[in-house]
């Protein structure tokens, strides 16, 4: 093994060989690629969802499944996209391959914990999966008292599947948090961290701390169903309203969870691409961990008409508009830095550009529906849908993409076919706005969200979206032909065909299995450029 | 303590522990795996964090109901397991202390004296358990008592003056039960460490399994500190 490591033939893709050493492997970049493969199936099989929502929605009444399938369509798209690919994806996919390499480490400070946590995330899928031969499950993903304690048994597998899918999370936080902190590389200190590693440190403190109570949540759901413990069930006295709390005190932070890292990348590849210093290091570093600090107390803007006091709506209502402060500090300097930099509009740069206008769109709207009284119009209706579909595809879904196309040279010594790749950018990004831009005027003309029909003046509108639904589909599809094909026949990337300034292109691409050659020893800042 | 060095490494099953390849040393390794296990912590108490602010609620909303069902508690048995509990969070630290001075027989003694009362805490538990099960005094739902004696008279009587008694229990369940899987965990852990010792895989220089279990042990207890006010003494 150690006299190997010095071999340049050897990289961490064969330097072991066969599935057993895949599936057994302590190497972090080999645990990243397992995640690659793993979330791009689950987005295959909650983008198919996403699809026949879409097909069923093309006209009004029944096209081609009933109300019932209707709802459990709607749940497994949720819950496959939330706990199973948005999540997972950015942290523990390309935050576990880069990172530490980032950082100039030579693993994660819990290697066997990381091979654990993608276990979790296998194991607790499967369970998930169990719910559809029990029925399906017909919640929506927030798993909602006292309907999810009431319907049919298959929620209580996909509730048991994300308990054990949030250890998963929890135990990729706890791992990033003591690597960050523990092995950098000598000279890396805190502000000479790339941006990145500063996302994934804020995501990881929220992946510990908020993660910890979906876990007893679900887990007195699943006590709800089998015992009756009554603490979220009216005929006990219990309160159904507190398991909103309790659940959007995870999943609001959650949803930074999902979009933080996506923020780390965009910072990595707007600096690349302009080939410039990045614009306000600091302020970007810091309002990152703003946005973590800010998240624990905004769980209730999700609660405005659920009855809450007056006063807790006005309270959270401003707390929320807070989270726009960091975020607004975030773009400003996003665009500082592209700002007379040599901009170079190759595909990673578009997803990153595609991130800045989508994810503008989407989180001005999140200010709009931060106003209480905007929000009891607003509330269950399709504007939130095309409010967090702007956030989470148009946001963290390009970020996903923009990554996968920059490291692409770094994972496998390959470049991705550059023409097909931008095409596959410009399907996406038009699909994604023919999709849900009609969906924030259905919205606003008071469409509800998540039913199965809708009123005939809705239908033109609801052809478009799913029109434009395809097209995100038909992006998707060529995009996964890219990634393939650059895996396979790719031109061959040097160890840094972007001219990046952070450590992971210092190692060969791909890297051995211990990334550094020669132990790297930082003397400067992470985009020094000019 | 010099003695029990050279007994270990004399009779040759001494093993010298390898840091894994991506820490600089020993040291470093340490730092990183108590740091994690601090961490760990942190997500546990966040945990139990959830049921803690559901008490507080319900106890606000029900204080005369938790009153009652606090009366079905022996504060005796709850009294005996805090001090059992607190006396193995002693012998665990005192495990970590002799394996810092290389006394591999202390360590163990102590090892073995912590599992002793874990064992004798989930006994404890086990006849709580089944005595109020046996007479019907379950959570939520399973609050049915049946069966004669005074205690399910008052069971029955409490029924009618605070129909959702039930809800006491569930947070008894709950908050014990959860408690005592850590327990039962925690034993796990405590046997794992007494065969490690066995086979002299520590010693003063590498005792960081011994160090992170301690640490979980202290929280499990520190947990119980909580939950017996709350639950027996409530009343």
């Amino acid at each position: 093994m150690a006299s190997g490591a010095h071999d340049p033939n050897l990289n961490y893709l064969n330097w072991e060989k066969g599935l057993w050493s895949w599936l057994t492997t302590l190497d972090h970049k080999r645990i990243g690629i397992m995640y690659m493969i793993s979330v791009m199936c689950f987005f295959a099989l909650g983008g198919t969802f996403a699809m026949l929502i879409r097909w069923e929605l093309f006209s009004v009444g029944k096209t081609i499944m009933d109300a019932k399938q209707y709802n459990q369509a709607m749940t497994f798209h949720g819950a496959i996209m939330v706990f199973m690919v948005i999540i997972p994806g950015i942290p523990a996919f390309l935050g576990n391959f880069i990172m530490p390499m980032q950082i100039g480490a030579k693993d994660v400070a819990f290697p066997r914990l990381n091979l654990a946590s993608w276990y979790c995330l296998m194991a607790g899928a499967a369970v998930a999966f169990i719910s559809l031969i029990y029925n399906g499950a017909d919640t929506g993903w927030t798993f909602y008292t006292p309907y999810s304690i009431t319907t049919q048994n298959g929620t209580i597998w996909l509730v048991t599947g994300a308990f054990i899918i949030g250890f998963s999370s929890i135990l990729t936080g706890l791992n990033f948090i003591v690597t960050v902190h523990k092995l950098r590389a000598p000279g890396m200190s805190f502000w000479r961290m790339p941006l990145f590693v500063w996302a994934l440190y804020s995501t990881a403190i929220l992946q510990v701390l908020a993660t910890p109570v979906l876990a007893i949540t679900l887990a007195l759901l699943v006590a709800e169903r089998l015992l009756g413990v009554g603490i979220f069930d009216p005929k006990l006295g219990g309160d159904p309203v507190l398991f909103q709390h309790f659940f959007w005190f995870y999943s609001h932070p959650a949803v930074y969870i999902m979009i933080l890292p996506a923020m780390g990348v965009v910072s990595e590849l707007i600096a690349t691409f302009s080939q410039k210093t990045i614009f306000g290091y600091k302020a970007i570093a810091l309002s990152s961990i703003g946005i973590a600090a800010v998240s624990f107390f905004v769980w209730g803007h999700h609660m405005f008409v659920s009855g809450q006091s007056e006063f807790a709506g006005i309270l959270f209502s401003f707390i929320t508009m807070l989270v726009g402060v960091p975020t607004a500090i975030k773009t400003f300097n996003w665009v500082a830095t592209m700002y007379k930099g040599s901009i170079r509009f190759d595909s990673p740069m578009l997803y990153a550009m595609g991130f800045i206008f989508l994810f503008t769109i989407g989180g001005v709207t999140g200010i709009m529906l931060a106003v209480v009284g905007v929000d009891v119009h607003f509330h269950d209706t399709y504007f939130v849908v095309a409010h967090f579909h702007y956030v989470m595809v148009g946001g963290t879904l390009m970020a996903i993409m923009g990554g996968i196309y920059y490291w692409m040279p770094k994972m496998f010594g390959r470049m991705v076919n550059e023409t097909w790749a931008r095409i596959s950018f410009v399907l996406v990004f038009v699909g994604f706005n023919v999709t849900f831009f009609p969906q924030f005027i259905l919205g606003a003309m008071g469409m509800p969200r998540r039913y199965y029909d809708y009123l005939p003046e809705y239908e033109s509108l609801n052809r478009i979206s799913s029109m434009g639904a395809w097209t995100i589909g038909v992006g998707f599809l060529v995009a996964l032909g890219v990634i393939l094909h650059a895996i396979k026949r790719g031109k061959i990337a040097g160890p840094n065909p972007w001219n990046a300034k952070t450590l992971e292109w210092t190692a060969p691409s791909p890297p051995p299995h211990e990334n550094f050659h020669v132990q790297p020893v930082v003397t400067a800042g992470p985009y020094e450029y000019r | 303590m010099s003695t029990a060095n050279t007994s270990a490494s004399s009779d040759g099953k001494s093993h010298v522990h390898h840091h894994a390849h991506h820490f600089d040393s020993a040291e470093h390794e340490y730092n990183a795996a108590k740091f994690g296990t601090w961490t760990f912590l942190v997500t546990e108490i966040l945990m139990f964090g959830g049921l803690f602010v559901g008490y507080i609620l319900y106890h606000e909303r029900f204080p005369e109901m938790f009153k009652a069902g606090a009366t079905f508690l022996d504060w005796k048995m709850g009294a005996l397991n805090t001090i059992v509990l607190l006396f193995s969070s002693l012998t665990m630290a005192l495990s970590i202390y002799y394996m810092q001075h290389d006394n591999k027989k202390m360590t163990l003694i102590n090892l073995y004296v912590t599992l002793a009362c874990a064992c004798i805490f989930m006994v404890v538990k086990y006849f709580e358990y089944t005595h109020k099960l046996h007479l019907g005094i379950g959570p939520g739902n399973y609050f049915q008592p049946h069966g004669h004696g005074e205690e399910v008279q008052r069971a029955l009587g409490f029924l009618k003056d605070y129909p959702n008694i039930g809800m006491y229990f569930s947070f008894y369940f709950c908050m014990t039960g959860l408690h005592g899987s850590h327990v039962l965990i925690g034993m796990g852990l405590i046997i794992w460490l007494i065969r490690r010792t066995h086979r002299n895989e520590f010693s003063s220089k590498y005792y960081t399994a011994i160090e992170c279990v301690g640490l979980f042990w202290h929280l499990v207890d520190l947990i119980w500190i909580y939950l017996f006010p709350l639950l027996y003494l409530v009343g």
